[in-house]
């Protein structure tokens, strides 16, 4: 972008362009000719997989907005619609929610290589603060897409975060009021969360392309952290970096494949698939994982407004890192102590994330408190000084030295991603382990052999039918099934019944419909198109009807429940796609009928079960031996019916499981040939630059 | 990709095409499911099923309007003088040319079940407005007569007929 272009259009119509609107020569010099460190490693393709990532987000987040509905009475049932009705709807939503984890993947390693090889430093500073922008425009993106859906998670993630800011002195409260929009979260909260959501992606890519602009006119940053000085030290970025970075997309595409078509739900908290309810809250409230070391900085200072002001600080402090590191070498690589700071650093981080998701008690707290120390103490104090004190392993004279003395180099690149890959889990899984607390009360279910389990696996039509019928006759008398129609039943990947037998079932249920052209309600036989009647009028008959509790929607129950796994089995969860919690749950919940133990005392009303957290449930034991009898001779015992049902339960509230593992399945296999075939045109145009 | 490389552009570059070509068959694949989601989606085309209506209670000379897959579509109730009119004319001298008995189900000639729709530009006509016993359209005034042929104004064809099918002698069933 520096200096006149050397793009000379042959086309007369381009020409013509050119001379009014140079963007040929804009795109020619950045993107064609734009020379490129020739040293640089695969820690740079995240730039370009974050760009992508950028591009990826901002069109299905497009297209999801074209089947939104930003109401706080609709908002989780049009979510809902999309994931059940919308024509690959599951699978946009999906690419969003799972893209939005990507998205900080990537932009965590870009953050963490920038300050591997300090690409912080002169003349960068300003590319720098640029990214610390977009760093933190992706956060507030971030946040109030996840209060979009409207579940349990998303509203008080949301009136959580909102209340940050009335730790500010004197105007705080009006300030949250301000934020809300009313007294509480609610719906123009939601609806101004919609408005930004779809407006800052925008801001944010066009503080990329300054943050790009800044990095064409500084030139990019390499390991080895010495500028370019002859032609030697670079190649044009088309096609060296082009066909390297689509090689790296391709890589990480099948990465975030795994993830949205075998374990869509696996970064995600299952409390967000119950609908928002500002009359209860979440045993815990865990921001998504990109957010968990800032929310652990955040409790780890015992005062509202220090933690919030710490918070915030430890995010803006990066802003300030061209000036707090002074050595005059780049890169760590040449920088022994620093180097070994750099890792600490990084596991300190990631330590932080895991504390994030622990309950704040006991040693969690003051484990918090130390690494918070150390954030700090990190930028403030430990890289000023190591600048000042340490001496640099001698640089190598150009990038063409570097090039050509690499030696035991792909084993830092191996061990250094096997690190990012571990820590990475840790993580992760520091979202399920948030719920430590349930865990001394709650035993782990027994995890049953479930058909549906694995990369291929589908549904038991005779299982559904079953358990179908274990609803009907049992469930259904107190809990309803909002989000199935009878034409569900009906769907490919479901209980496998024809058109007319759904139609037939229908017919069996009386609708309220109206008002007709008296103005008056009636009803009628039900249509295909009908939802499952839910079997009280209101929320409140319910409630009447089940001593003061409302039997909750069961569409989603396989989803909305989850129970500890532990570490280390949640990583083995992620390979293994291990999704059924859920359905493990409900079945051993419906089997932990018990007598209450001695010394236990179980609260008027409720009922003792062994799985059930705290053990006191309102739900009285549903099920006996020889209650629903099946057709097909399976067992009339309380064993096959919670089974049956679990199962049932699973596919009303992920009905497109089928679709989506016979789609991934499909993806990943082109992907890994692209992966391949990517790879060989790689080593082939690279030839030519050795 | 395929061509900047190379030296010789005439040489067949195996690789390159066939890399080229993988990516360029994933972009397509991947495009499918972007616009096919632009489709009604399942409750839409469930909620487009087919209604059934009664007719007892319209009377003779009245009109009534019901909505099937978001359209609105009419249910005449024609008198006898309604009928004749619509009888009467030379079919030839028509801009679309129909009968009458073309556009009615046999046997039940006095209901007329027309889709509601102008055929000029698609607003909603009038019933018993206009020159011809029929619907006037106030958009850009096309006049259709009682069996909702186009008579006068710039719409092109006639109301068009809804699938509908008679279930008794009072029902009808749209869709
Ligand atoms: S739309 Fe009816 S006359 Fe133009």
């Amino acid at each position: 972008m520096s200096g006149p272009s050397s793009y000379q259009p042959q086309n007369a119509v381009l020409k013509w362009v050119e001379r009014r609107l140079p963007i040929g020569g804009l795109i020619h010099s950045s993107f064609i000719v734009y020379p490129t460190p020739r040293n640089l490693n695969y820690w740079w393709t995240f730039g370009a997989i974050l760009s992508f990532m950028l591009g990826v987000q901002i069109l299905t987040g497009i297209i999801l907005a074209m089947h939104y509905t930003p109401h706080a009475d609709l908002a989780f049932k049009s979510v809902e619609g999309i994931m059940r009705d919308v024509n690959y709807g599951w699978l946009l939503r999906y690419l969003h929610s799972n893209g939005a984890s990507m998205f900080f993947i990537a932009v965590y390693i870009h953050m963490f290589r920038g300050l591997y090889y300090g690409s912080y430093k002169e003349p960068r500073e300003i590319l720098w603060i640029l990214g610390v922008i977009i760093y933190l425009l992706m956060m507030a993106t971030g946040f109030m897409g996840y209060v979009l859906p409207w579940g349990q998670m998303s509203f008080w993630g949301a009136t959580v975060i909102t209340n940050l800011f009335s730790a500010i002195p004197y105007v705080g409260e009006s300030i949250v009021t301000l934020l809300w929009g009313g007294y509480a979260v609610g719906n123009p909260t939601l609806n101004r969360f919609f408005s930004l959501h779809y407006l800052l992606p925008f801001v944010i890519a066009g503080v990329v392309v300054l943050h790009i602009w800044a990095l064409h006119v500084a030139g990019q940053n390499n390991p080895a952290g010495v500028e370019p000085q002859t032609e030697k030290d670079t190649v044009p970025f088309t096609p060296y970096a082009t066909i390297k970075d689509a090689f790296g997309i391709s890589c990480f595409l099948l990465f975030y494949a795994w993830f949205l078509f075998y374990t869509p739900n696996f970064l995600g908290d299952p409390d967000n698939y119950i609908v928002a309810n500002p009359g209860v809250t979440p045993a815990h409230i865990v921001p998504e994982w990109y957010y968990l070391p800032f929310y652990a900085i955040l409790r780890s200072i015992p005062s509202k407004l220090g933690g919030v002001v710490a918070m915030f600080s430890a995010i803006l402090v990066l802003a300030f890192l061209p000036w707090l590191d002074g050595a005059k070498a780049r890169s760590s690589r040449y920088r022994p102590l620093s180097r070994q700071f750099f890792w600490i650093f990084v596991v300190v981080c990631l330590v932080l994330g895991w504390l994030g998701a622990q309950p704040p008690e006991g040693i969690y707290v003051v484990a918090g408190r130390i690494l918070t120390a150390y954030y700090f103490f990190h930028f403030l104090i430990l890289l000023p000084v190591l600048s000042r004190i340490e001496t640099a392993r001698p640089l190598p004279n150009s990038i063409a030295d570097d090039v050509l003395g690499k030696a035991g180099k792909l084993k830092t690149a191996a061990s250094a991603l096997a690190i990012f890959g571990l820590a990475g889990l840790l993580l992760v899984g520091g979202t399920g382990t948030s719920r430590a607390e349930d865990a001394h009360s709650q035993p782990t279910p027994p995890s049953l052999k479930w058909s549906f389990a694995g990369p291929f696996g589908k549904y038991d039509q005779a299982q559904l039918q079953r358990g179908l019928k274990v609803y009907k006759e049992v469930c259904a008398a107190c809990h309803s099934l909002n989000y199935i129609a009878f034409r569900n039943i009906a769907d490919p990947g479901g209980p496998g019944y024809s058109e007319a037998q759904a139609a037939g079932l229908a017919g069996e249920y009386k609708v309220k419909d109206g008002p007709n052209d008296q103005g008056e309600m009636f009803e009628r036989p039900g249509r295909p198109a009908d939802y499952f009647p839910a079997p009280f009028p209101n929320e409140q008959a319910a409630r009447a009807a089940n001593g003061g509790a409302a039997p909750p929607d069961l569409s989603l129950m396989a989803k909305a429940r989850g129970y500890e796994r532990g570490f280390p089995q949640f990583v083995f969860d992620l390979f293994l796609q291990f999704q059924e919690k859920g359905p493990n749950y409900i079945t051993a919940l419906l089997q932990g009928y018990e007598d209450a133990p001695k010394g236990f005392t179980l609260p008027a009303g409720s009922n003792y079960n062994k799985f059930f957290s705290g053990h006191a449930i309102g739900m009285p034991n549903p099920l006996s031996d020889g209650q629903v009898t099946f057709d097909d001779g399976s067992p009339a015992t309380v064993k096959q019916y919670a089974t049956d049902v679990s199962a049932f339960l699973m596919w009303t509230a992920e009905p497109k499981l089928e679709a989506r593992k016979r789609l991934g399945f499909q993806v990943m296999i082109f992907l890994l040939v692209l992966s391949v075939l990517l790879y060989f045109t790689k080593r082939r145009v690279w030839a030519n630059a050795h | 990709m395929t061509t900047s490389t190379s030296a010789e552009p005439t040489r067949r570059d195996f690789l390159y095409i066939a890399t080229g070509a993988v990516a360029g068959v994933g972009a397509v694949a991947t495009a499918w499911p972007l616009i096919s989601q632009m489709n009604p989606d399942a409750s839409t085309i469930a909620a487009g099923a087919p209604i059934d209506v009664d007719l007892s209670p319209i009377t003779e000379g009245q009109a009534i309007k019901v909505f099937w897959r978001g359209k609105p579509i009419y249910i005449m109730n024609r008198t006898k003088k309604q009928i004749e009119e619509a009888r009467a004319v030379n079919v030839a001298s028509l801009p679309d040319p129909q009968t009458d008995q073309a556009r009615v189900k046999e046997g039940h000639d006095q209901w007329l079940i027309v889709i509601g729709i102008c055929t000029h530009l698609g607003c909603i006509p009038i019933a018993h407005e206009g020159n011809y016993d029929g619907f006037f359209c106030p958009c850009h005034g096309s006049q259709y007569d009682s069996s909702g042929r186009i008579r006068q104004g710039p719409a092109p064809a006639n109301l068009p007929l809804p699938p509908y099918a008679f279930t008794a002698d009072t029902k009808i069933k749209i869709g």
